[in-house]
């Protein structure tokens, strides 16, 4: 078992995954740690190459017209030092009739001072769908910086569906930063659920340009904030097109001294489009944690429950 | 003893009087109703002794097993074993049945789960892993806080409404559910202003602007509201009939200290 290996079931042991996925040959996998590949595999129709690059990774994925891949691809961007950036370029492009979905892991488990640095350009052909779900373990140091940046196109009848989770960890600072532009009858789904707790800062910047008929996009935040946690989220659908369909919900939990905000944007440019917006700021309900005490449940067990629940699926 | 003692309670509410110089006793193992109109202090009563928020300055007192329930969490009288059942049940976004209601539960094991949503009349299959939310209609949520009620096993359970917003097909498990509770051991305080739920009790309060105007048996008691009217000068006026009863009630109320329905 070389080095390169065992980091890699290193790291993907931080994720509660199960590390026999890097080995079974029906499902593709790229690991890199800091900005070296730990291994690569792909699968019939999805080419995934790499290059380094003055900066950092260049990495490559191509879904062939007419695939559908069947098991997620596994993609892991870890970092276990305790310091350092690692910076990502990807593009991807998604061929028409194609479909993959995409479970990357970004492990910074030991991080004092780490940034993780992502700018993605995705291009989603027709009738295709791309499913993209990020999933972070982070230390507990409060020491890691995430920008992940993504400018998407999602062709005509396709699918984007993106959701960011922190399963472990602080969060330390989250700079989320996606644009993404839908074609006629296409469907963006973004999807954010964070806590953060002591010092920690979420900023999501998510945007929708629905420039195709009967397009539709919803854009969900579900933010936590704890102790002096601070969230600023700006959630924005721009409709142009006739029967455009959006919608932004926001729902952020403050307890302690955490400060939240929430600034939806909807904008409507074809009187046949439609966008709405509901935003939910302040404090865990009352009378869902006076229904959880009044089962015996303490105080914090029942605001971690409430939370827990926002933040689940 | 009674199991619960409310003592010359009186709370009063941005200013306006909720309940005047309420006592009442409820004793062990007992279906107790709690009848008045609308606005006569039933919520409130229950809010006090469960001690919610806003409910927790209050004059005289409230005794379980003999103790003062003054400056008790919510959460120490649930693990006393007081509980309480909302008329309008919680939305929970994300948490499943199934945690919401093994959460009260002294044995977390799925099968108590599923045992209390079949008594109930909710299938499993169909709620365990659904949310507790606004995708479920009042009367399930109800269904399943009465779930959850079941298995934390209380010493009291207080329902207040427990009827509201249950179909007519589903009032019979709920009243089932009260039926095992007691069984139990259980005492059941029941909120309510419906004939139905009050045939339930084996004993009931009749209140009205915060003060008790009766008790007694179920019998009694439901004269009042087989005559659509209160002992005391509410707004529902009587008719000549119902003048009678009430009229006679209301001069001559004869609260019994610690009379059961035995």
């Amino acid at each position: 078992m070389n080095n390169d290996y065992t980091t890699a079931r290193d790291l993907y042991q931080q994720t509660d995954t199960d590390a026999d996925v890097l080995t079974d040959p029906e499902i593709a996998h790229l690991i890199v740690n800091e900005d070296q590949v730990l291994g690569m595999h792909g699968v019939p129709g999805l080419n995934i190459k790499t290059e380094q690059i003055e900066q950092g990774l260049y990495i490559d994925i191509n879904l062939k017209p007419q695939h559908k891949i069947e098991k997620p691809v596994h993609l892991c961007f870890g970092m276990l030092p305790e310091k350092g950036t690692q910076r990502i370029e990807m593009k991807v492009n998604i061929g028409d009739h194609s479909s993959i979905a995409i479970l990357a892991h970004c492990v910074f488990p030991r991080a004092v001072e780490v940034k993780h640095i992502m700018n993605a350009e995705i291009v989603i052909g027709e009738n295709a769908v791309y499913r993209y779900q990020e999933k972070h373990v982070h230390s507990d140091s409060g020491g890691v910086e995430v920008i992940p940046k993504a400018r998407i196109v999602v062709g005509k009848s396709s699918r984007f569906s993106t959701e960011f989770v922190l399963l472990k960890g602080r969060v330390g600072i989250i700079d989320v930063d996606y644009s993404a532009e839908g074609l006629a009858h296409s469907v963006i789904d973004m999807n954010a659920r964070i806590s953060g707790l002591q010092e920690d800062v979420i900023k999501i910047n998510e945007q929708a340009y629905l420039h195709g008929e009967h397009s539709t996009a919803v854009l969900t935040s579900k933010i936590a904030v704890r102790d002096r946690a601070r969230a600023e989220i700006k959630n924005k659908i721009v409709a142009t097109a006739p029967y455009a369909r959006g919608h932004v919900d926001c729902k952020e939990i403050v307890q302690d001294q955490g400060v939240a905000n929430a600034v939806p944007i909807v904008e409507v440019a074809h009187p046949k489009a439609h966008v709405t917006h509901e935003a939910a700021i302040g404090s865990v309900d009352n009378k869902q944690l006076e229904t959880l005490m009044s089962r015996g449940i303490s105080e914090d067990e029942g605001v971690e429950m409430i939370i827990q629940g926002l933040l689940s699926k | 003893m009674p199991v619960l003692e409310v003592k010359n309670l009186s709370l009063t509410l941005d200013g306006k009087k909720i309940l005047d110089n309420l006592s009442l006793e409820f004793w062990e193992g007992y279906i107790h109703a709690v009848v008045g109109p609308n606005g006569a202090g039933k919520s409130s009563l229950a809010s006090t002794i469960m001690g919610l928020d806003g409910y927790q300055n209050f004059d005289g007192d409230i005794l379980f097993k003999g103790k003062s329930l003054k400056q008790v969490s919510i959460d120490k009288r649930a693990k006393f074993g007081l509980t309480l059942s909302w008329q309008e049940p919680a939305r929970f976004e994300g948490l499943l049945v199934i945690d919401f209601i093994l959460a009260s539960a002294k044995n977390k094991n799925k099968d108590i789960a599923e045992n209390a949503l079949n008594t109930v009349g909710l299938d499993p299959e169909n709620y365990l892993f659904r949310a507790v939310d606004k995708t479920l209609s009042g009367g399930e949520r109800k269904k399943i806080e009465l779930a959850s009620i079941m298995v934390m096993e209380p010493v009291i359970a207080m329902m207040d409404e427990p009827d509201s917003g249950i179909d007519i097909a589903s009032i019979e498990k709920i009243f089932e559910v009260i039926k095992v509770l007691k069984k139990r051991g259980t005492t059941i305080i029941l909120i309510t202003h419906s004939l139905a739920v009050l045939d339930q009790a084996d004993h009931a309060f009749l209140i009205c602007k915060g003060q008790l105007q009766d008790k007694g048996s179920v019998e009694k008691i439901s004269q009042y509201f087989k005559s659509v009217c209160e002992p005391c000068d509410h707004k529902n006026k009587p008719d000549g009939t119902i003048q009678s009863i009430g009229k006679q009630n209301s001069d001559n109320i004869q609260v019994d200290q610690g009379e059961k329905n035995e």
